[in-house]
């Protein structure tokens, strides 16, 4: 039989079944679709908190009081560990930092004319953008002048400029008052967007820590210490400097907790990995039941429609058709739902992933392992479940398939 | 001098029908010259259909020999066997066995789509031709489920004549007909038959059996006649001699 005759024979067939075709196309573009957005979410997931991480600054060390040590009253000396002297010798002594800041943190309203806005304010020193990978759009940033005579100087994030300066003014120069306390802006950020879990990181306000020390919250302890290891190879060797200086400066004791803690971003990254990697699982999962949900719907509609597709094939046969002609001709059905309907799973799926891109911020991306695992499946299985009751038929004597129950 | 076209030699057909054992044919031997005109006649059950589906390649006897062209049917291939349905035999179903939710005339074409030798337009032409011929020119484009009994029944006519058979297989092909649609469909068959064409015709009438060259009756899977008739009545004249509808 010629391939004209044989798509037509197989088009009008598909034609005369629109139903049963649309149903099976149905579970294919389901199969299909639904890995394809489940697993982009998850990739997306995990590329953009992990890449996060990184722009957060990936040999960043953190420390910070431990107020949570057993056997030590969580008073407030617990979270007056860390002092200047901590962040003195560490900067001294440490070898394998590239920066150290104090860190001083307050709580307040910011005024400028008639428009105010809550905010954090974060006290560091001139290594503080660095180390926490901010940097100057316009402007400059904290001199070494501006941190030893605690000056009332701060650079702000967009966010900030977007609310106090309402009319577009230039930010630079301009004075604002924090808690009444009157700053001038001597820098503005460049914008870094929202964070994966929707926070929006151009909300800052930054200022010298020693005049978040003394002018805002009048404390002599730091609230943390944020350092940078040379790179992140010798993050490691960073931390156990750190932690030898601070036990002696606290006089830890031997087996007993110390009164701080020394944490790297890797560390949290490797954390945060782990979880995505879950995620991603979780939805490959979600996804791969799809995929089983759609390829039993298909299936179903294949089998259903056994009976009456027996009938049509003995017809057929009784009309002079050979075995090879039944099972090209199923099998041209099956391969144009499948291709028709994968196509349309992955353009259906695609597009969603799009959508969530667009509405989440997220990096989802469609991955060709994604298309490629979820369209093979169904195309597969389609293919099989049309072919295979097919062959069973065309093996028939004629009358055995139209009499066929 | 004329040629063997079929030839069975003690054919047996049994059903198995849960514990019980049906026998439909109990050993049926006759054969049939190329240009015969059969009429094969019976009491319901009386394995008329269990024969002619023999006949026609569609089911394989249980027990017997059936030889068709002289070549025996039961050494040919499955393909061999679909190339004869496709070219050589017409068979008209009982119950028509059209294609659900397809047109007369796609149900026409269907035969000619299995034979390569034809072009789409071909097809198209044959099949015109065809339900021209069974009367149903203004019901090219109806589906089998928007057509009467009678219509449908025509239909299966159509697609048995549309490959040119040399050998048609009709099984109660006037059954539903009224005796003006049925004089039309035996003159059609009686000018194929004079074409030299050979027609088996499975009836219940005992009326049609007066326009063949040969009368077979069966009788609980056994012939219990074969005559041949000397006196052929002519359908055409019998039509002719019907009065005028409008
Ligand atoms: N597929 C089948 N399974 C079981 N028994 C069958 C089957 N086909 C036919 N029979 C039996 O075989 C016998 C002959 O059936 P057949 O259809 O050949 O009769 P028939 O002469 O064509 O009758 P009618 O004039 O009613 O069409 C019947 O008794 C019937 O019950
Ligand atoms: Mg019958």
């Amino acid at each position: 039989m010629n391939l004209n005759n044989l798509i037509s024979i197989a088009l009008r067939a598909l034609m005369n079944n629109k139903m049963r075709g649309f149903l099976t196309m149905l579970g294919i573009i389901i199969g299909v679709s639904s890995v394809i957005i489940m697993l982009a979410i998850g990739e997306g997931s995990k590329q953009s908190i992990t890449g996060e991480i990184s722009d957060m600054g990936s040999n960043m060390i953190m420390i910070q009081p431990n107020f949570n040590r057993e056997g030590v009253s969580k008073g407030s000396s617990a979270m007056e560990s860390l002092k200047i002297k901590d962040y003195k010798d560490i900067e001294m002594e440490c070898q394998y930092l590239s920066g150290v800041s104090p860190y001083v943190t307050a709580s307040g309203q910011l005024i400028y004319g008639s428009n105010n806005h809550p905010i954090r304010v974060e006290g560091g020193n001139e290594d503080y953008l660095d180390i926490r990978k901010y940097k100057i759009q316009d402007g400059v940033g904290f001199s070494e002048s501006d941190i030893k005579n605690s000056a009332k100087v701060c650079i702000v994030g967009k966010t900030v400029v977007e609310k106090l300066f309402t009319n577009g003014e230039d930010p630079i120069g301009k004075i604002i008052r924090y808690n009444s306390i009157p700053f001038q802006i001597i820098g503005v950020l460049k914008s870094k967007g929202s964070s994966t879990f929707g926070q929006d990181q151009d909300d800052v306000l930054l200022a010298p820590y020693t005049t978040v020390q003394k002018r805002i919250v009048a404390i002599d302890h730091l609230h943390a210490i944020f350092a940078s290891s040379l790179s992140e190879e010798y993050s490691t060797r960073a931390m156990n400097e750190i932690t030898d200086v601070l036990k002696r400066n606290h006089k830890s004791e031997e087996g007993k907790e110390p009164d701080f803690y020394v944490e790297s971003q890797e560390q949290i990254l490797d954390q945060i990995k782990t979880i995505t990697t879950f995620i991603t699982t979780l939805l490959g999962s979600i996804a791969g039941i799809s995929l089983l949900v759609g390829g039993i719907g298909i299936m179903n509609i294949m089998y259903v429609s056994v009976t009456e597709r027996t009938k049509e094939i003995g017809l057929r046969m009784s009309v002079g058709a050979r075995g090879r002609d039944i099972l090209a001709q199923f099998l041209v059905e099956a391969i144009i739902l499948s291709i028709t309907g994968g196509l349309i799973g992955i353009l259906f799926g695609s597009g969603v992933s799009f959508i969530i891109r667009l509405a989440s911020g997220w990096a989802v991306t469609v991955s060709t392992f994604s298309v490629l695992l979820s369209f093979a499946v169904c195309t597969i299985t389609g293919i099989f479940f049309g072919w295979y009751p097919a062959k069973k038929a065309a093996n028939l004597d004629p009358i055995e398939a139209i009499r066929y129950e | 001098m004329s040629n063997t076209i079929i030839e069975i030699k003690d054919l047996k057909r049994d059903f198995q029908v849960g514990e019980e054992t049906v026998h439909a044919l109990r050993g049926v031997s006759f054969s049939v010259q190329e240009g015969e005109f059969v009429t094969i006649m019976g009491t319901s059950g009386s394995g008329k259909s269990t024969l002619l589906n023999l006949l026609g390649c569609l089911d394989t006897p249980t027990d017997g020999e059936y030889f068709l062209d002289r070549k025996p049917v039961a050494k040919m291939s499955k393909n061999e066997r679909a190339i004869y349905r496709n070219r050589k035999i017409g068979f008209v179903f009982q119950s028509y066995n059209l294609l659900p939710k397809t047109t007369a005339l796609e149900n026409v074409e269907l035969p000619l789509l299995y034979n390569s030798e034809y072009s789409a337009a071909q097809r198209k032409e044959k099949a015109k031709k065809a339900l021209i011929d069974v009367s149903l020119e203004d019901r090219m484009l109806h589906k089998s489920q928007q057509m009467s009994g009678g219509q449908q029944q025509r239909v299966a006519i159509a697609r048995a004549l549309v490959n040119d058979p040399v050998m048609i297989l009709a099984d109660e092909a006037t059954g539903n007909l009224d005796s003006r649609t049925s004089y039309e469909i035996l003159t059609l068959m009686q000018e194929l038959h004079s074409k030299g064409r050979t027609i088996i015709f499975v009836t219940h009438n005992p009326e049609i059996s007066e326009f063949s060259s040969r009368n077979i009756v069966l009788r609980d899977g056994r012939i219990i006649e074969d005559k041949l008739n000397e006196n052929i009545k002519s359908a055409k004249q019998m039509l002719d001699s019907l009065p005028k509808e409008d």
